[in-house]
Parts: C-alpha cells; structure tokens; sequence
C-alpha cells in the first residue's frame, strides 16, 4: 500500500459539517446515490474497470504532482467509491472529508482520463456520485455552498441583486456611450434574435467585460437582449456542489427567461460551466434531450460574426499569443476550431499549445475548484504547473482563455510563478482589434 | 488425491458434463450481463438516446486497432504487449490441434488448425505477457496502487490453463494425467469466472466504447483517442 499524503487545510465547510455527522445519516445517503440514483454506467464502470492505470497520464494533478498515483484519475476512484462500496456505506464523518475533498478539490471534472481509458469510462462521471453523496451531507467547501445559497436566494452565483443588476447594466450602458454614439443594452425585449447570458462577475468586478460584449454586440449590429428578471446568469456552483436540485432549478429559470421573451437562441457568455450546465447536465436533468432553445457559447457566436463579416478586424495583435481550450467549450463541445479560428483573424503571431484541442490539459480551476476561496487557492497553483510548463513552452506573451475559470486561475498562476502572462477572453480580443465605423463612434 | 484426479470417471466427468456446465454458465451468465447492462441502460434515459452508430463505430475502429489512439502511442510497449497478449489468448485456444480433436470427437466438427511449434510460441506469449502484467502490477506505483487480492487471482486464472496447457502438451515435471486434468479444471474456471468478474471487460468493452463514443462524438463533438 502506498502512503497517501496530504497537506492539512481547514475549511469550516468540510471540517465542521463533517464533525455533525451520523454513521446513520452517511450510510442512508450513501446507498441512496449509489443505488437510487446512480444509473447502471456506476456498475458496469467499476466492474469493467480492470485497475490498468492507463488513465493516469491523462490527469494534469496526476502530471503536477510528480506522478503521484493518490492523484491519478483511477486512484481517486478508489480512494472513494472502491472504498464505499467496499465498506457498503460504512464509514465515519473523517471519511466523508476525504471523500470530498478528493472529489472537490483533486478532480476538475474535464474528462480528460475518459479519452485516455481503454474502456472510455466516464471517470468524471463517478467523481461527481461522490461530490453528490458529500453535497447531500453538505461536506463541501464552504464557499461552494455559498455560491449555492446564493444561486438560491439570489439565481446568480455572487449574490447580485435585482435592483443591482439592472442599475449595473444602465451605467455600463451609459459608459458605453461614450465610445459608441446610442449604444444599447437592451433589457426584456421581446421578440429579440438573441439572450446573451452574463456570468455574474461580468456585473460585480469584471464590468469591462460586459461593456465588451455589448460594444460588439452593438457594432455587430446583432438584435440582442437580455432578461432583467431572475434566469439572466446561469454560472451553476450548485452543478459542482452537487445539489442537482438547484442545478435543475438554475436552468430552468433561465430556459423560462428566454421563452419569456421570445428569443431565437441564447448566447450563453464566455464561461465555460455555465455553457455545460445548460447544454448538458441541468438539461438533462430537467428531462430535455438537448437545450429546449439554440444554445451557442460566445465562441461560436463571435466565430459566426467573423466570419459572416460583420466585425471586421482593423489591426491584428503583434505580440506572441497563445490559447488555452477550455474543457467544456472543447472537449466537450468541439469549439477549438472555431476559437483558432477567432485568434488567427485578431493576431498575428499565434502559437498552438501542445497537446491542444481535446487533449488540452485542464486550468485546474474548473468543476467549481476556482470557487473554493483562500484555503484551497495552493491546489489549483500547485496541480496547474503542468499547464504552467505548457504555456511557458510556447513562448507567448498573452494566453486568450475564452472561460471565466481558466482567465481567473492563469492570470493568478501568472503571478504566482511570475511568468508576466496576459490573459484575455476572446471578447477582449476583438474590442481591441476590431474596426468601428466612424459614424458609430461618439462625438468628441 | 491423486488417485482421483487421475481416474478415468473424473476425467470423463470434467470432459463431458462439466463442460457443458461450464459453457452454459459462461454464455448464460454473459447474456444475463449484457441483459441486465441494457435493461439498466434503458432505465437511466440518458444513455440511448445519445448513441450514435457511427460515432461507437469510430470510437471501437480507434481502440481496437493498434497505435490508434493517442494513449496507446504514449505506451508502445505496453500497447504491442497487450495486443500480443489479447490475440494470442483468444486464437490460441480456439485453433489448438488437441482442443480442434475433442471437437472432432464429439461433434464431427473440423476448422483451420495451429501448427504446434506455433500454438507454442503463442502459449508462451501469453505467459509472458501475463508475466509482463504481473511485474507492472508490482513495480509501477500507479497500478500498484490500484491493485487488490482479486486482481492476481484474475491473472492466476487467465495464466493456469495456459501453464497447465504447456506443461501437459509437453509432459514437463508432472505427467500427463495430472496436468491435462488440472489444465481442464483451471480453463473452466476462467469460461465460468468471465461472466463475473471484471473478466467481463471482454463484453463490456464493446457497450462501454459505443456509449462514450457515442457521447464524445454525437453530443460533444470531439474525439475520444
């Protein structure tokens, strides 16, 4: 047996929930998810399984961890459901922190190892049956939760208000005007061609990115809008937490928005878990086969703009660029093309990653790990250094990272390892590069 | 013991009715499997509706032909000896002169047939790919850790017909009355033992390859290898 190791940290929501436990309440809860509600893929995974390791190369902790096998994707699954079903549900409060915090804080979910398993089992799959059974013991990180009660109480992820929401986007507007001559942000309006979907933080700290998005919209000439009411973000911590309730609940209020106003398709911002939860999990768990609404990632929709001429690129970008895929836009949606496709029409000197595509390492911040606040920020440093090798390979001065969680954790990696990286979404990208009529532009 | 391990009735009785008991738990039990696995699929809702022909038959295309998919290129040669390993296991058996005879016998059927010094080399390559896995087991860390009691008991019973079948053939340090009765015990345990345990991997595969390349290819357009 190999010695696991493990740094101690204290999160209160993980250490004190964990101590309110019953052996009960774990072993209800438990066989609950893993015979209740797990489907036939949890039997046949862990019974096709043949513990061949092959799918350890294919995990960015696994790799950054100077191969430890407690970090490789099979190995995670045998710390936690091998040892449940093993133990059949018997198991202490310390267990379950293990559990979770394996589950939460070493596993990003990006399927990665699926495409590296002989089989093709579905690893990710099994890591989120064991994010559900803590989720529904509430051992999580406590900012998780947070983010939880807040899409509850609030439907965004960072408690942003109604009344908040709708004052932030008429100053943005305003400010907008002063680049644009009768710039729009058009909220509820009916009929529109497009929704375009914020991520939270597109209206708290990162406003520039929401006046981005409108200034190209605007220039574009797309007939968009966006819902003032509840279902205007749909970020989805609680996807991550496993709470799959409020997962279901988060999109279908903002499903309801749309067809409240009668729009043709939603675009959903650049971020990459509210993408996956709209597309895959929560439309799924709301009983649809694929989204009830055209759902396109700003990706696409940007790519479309491009490349149908209405945004045209004055002048390219002359620094070193590189990308970075994130997993849920990529691999699993297949949109590296289209956003090559962005990068080599704004710059001029663009270098692939290697491996890129599909077989892009994770940031080590999706799956919710970018939400877990101060106590768990060393994970995401110290299990991203195998995407800090690759980006440092390519040589680039600017890394173009089209989802809120891989921008947030590179540009911290950036710092963090003193790379003097420069991360931009791609809406950045064409604001800074693209061609604005000269009779749209505000007098001086 | 031996007396009785050797006898004529106990020979007839592991040659006769046993095998029969052995074949009908082993296609029994395997179509039990693959029944329940789709009656379990179709309750879960969310695994027929994504599958896509094309996409399971390019996923399968990519990870049953050698060096197709990227992970097999990063280990060449633990992919050449798993390949080796997985022909030898399957062809040798079948197309072996002395198994090809007992067909003959009972059932006046005939097919293509190894020559011996070829079965030979095959057996042994068996052997020594299960060698090969039973070292890697130990010595590299990640399979190490993943590895329980069940998964030597999983190479012992893919590894005792093939020794028992060698040494029988070739009459090495037991006689032959002994190893061909042994090695006709030990290969009825592993046709019973497939159904289950994780030998099932042998079914498996097939379902859990269409499903995900289903779901890499249809659903999230991208590739799986």
């Amino acid at each position: 047996m190999i010695k696991v190791f493990r740094k101690p940290v204290s999160d209160p929501g993980m250490d004190k929930t964990a101590k309110n436990l019953t052996p009960e309440k774990i072993e209800k809860v438990i066989k609950w998810v893993l015979e209740k509600e797990a489907d036939i893929r949890l039997k046949t995974y862990i019974e096709t399984c043949i513990h061949c390791g092959l799918c350890s190369e294919a995990c960015h902790y696994y790799l950054s961890y100077r191969r430890d096998p407690s970090y490789a994707p099979a190995g995670k699954v045998r710390q936690t459901l091998w040892d449940m079903l093993r133990k059949k549900g018997k198991v202490d409060g310390e267990t379950v922190k293990m559990y979770a915090r394996i589950a939460y804080t070493e596993c990003n979910l990006c399927r990665r190892c699926s495409m590296y398993c002989p089989f093709g089992i579905d690893i990710a799959y099994l890591l989120s049956l064991v994010r559900r059974i803590s989720g529904l013991l509430q051992v999580a990180p406590q900012y998780l939760q947070d983010n939880t009660n807040s899409h509850m109480h609030t439907s965004t992820q960072s408690w942003v208000p109604q009344d908040e929401w709708v004052d932030t986007v008429q100053w943005i507007e305003e400010e907008l005007r002063m680049e644009i001559k009768n710039a729009r942000i058009p909220l509820d309006k009916v009929g529109a061609e497009v929704m375009y979907t914020p991520h939270s933080h597109e209206v708290t700290f990162k406003t520039k990115i929401m006046s981005n998005i409108a200034k190209i919209l605007n220039v574009a000439g797309v007939d968009w809008t966006m819902p003032s009411r509840d279902g205007w973000e749909n970020t989805n911590q609680a996807m991550h937490a496993g709470y799959y309730e409020t997962m279901g609940m988060i999109e279908r209020k903002h499903f309801e928005a749309a067809f409240r106003l009668m729009v043709k398709k939603i675009m959903s911002g650049e971020c990459g878990h509210a993408f996956r939860a709209a597309v895959y999990d929560g439309t799924r768990w709301l009983g649809w086969k694929n989204p009830p609404i055209t759902y396109v990632s700003a990706v696409q929709f940007f790519y479309e703009l491009i490349r149908d001429g209405r945004i045209k690129i004055a002048k390219k970008i002359q620094e070193p660029v590189t990308v970075q895929d994130p997993c849920s836009l990529v691999r699993n949606r297949g949109l590296g093309n289209m956003l090559r496709f962005i990068i080599r029409g704004t710059c001029e000197d663009f270098r692939d990653v290697t491996p890129g595509y599909e077989h892009n390492y994770c940031c080590c911040a999706g799956g919710g790990v970018i939400n877990y606040g101060p106590p768990w920020k060393f994970i995401r440093m110290e299990g991203g250094r195998v995407k800090v090798k690759q980006l440092k390979a390519t040589g680039a001065k600017i890394v173009i990272a089209p989802c809120h969680s891989c921008h947030k954790t590179i540009e911290e990696m950036s710092d963090f390892y003193k790379l003097g990286l420069h991360v931009m979404f791609a809406n950045e990208l064409i604001v800074q590069t693209m061609e604005i009529p000269e009779e749209m532009k505000a007098g001086q | 013991m031996y007396e009785f391990l050797t006898s004529i009735e106990f020979y007839n009785f592991i040659k006769g009715p046993m095998v029969w008991v052995t074949f009908i738990i082993f296609i029994g039990g395997s179509l039990y499997r693959a029944i329940t696995l789709l009656q379990g699929a179709k309750k879960a809702k969310v695994i027929f509706p994504y599958m896509s022909l094309k996409y399971s038959l390019r996923s399968t295309l990519h990870w049953i032909i050698p060096f197709a998919s990227t992970n097999m290129r990063k280990h060449p040669l633990l992919t050449s000896i798993s390949f080796l390993f997985h022909i030898c296991l399957i062809l040798t058996p079948i197309f072996l002169y002395a198994h090809n005879i007992l067909w003959r016998e009972s059932w006046n059927i005939r097919w293509w047939t190894l020559p011996e010094g070829i079965a030979d080399i095959m057996t042994l390559t068996v052997i020594f790919c299960l060698l090969f896995f039973l070292l890697r087991r130990l010595l590299s860390p990640e399979v190490r850790f993943l590895t329980f009691a069940s998964d030597y008991f999983l190479l012992f019973i893919v590894t005792a017909p093939f020794i028992t079948g060698f040494m029988a053939f070739h009459q090495l340090f037991f006689d032959y009355d002994l190893m061909v009765t042994i090695h006709i015990l030990s290969g009825e345990l592993m046709l019973m033992a497939i159904p289950f345990t994780r030998l099932i991997h042998m079914l498996f595969f097939w379902l859990t390859r269409a499903y995900t390349g289903s779901d890499f290819g249809a659903v999230r357009h991208s590739r799986d290898y």
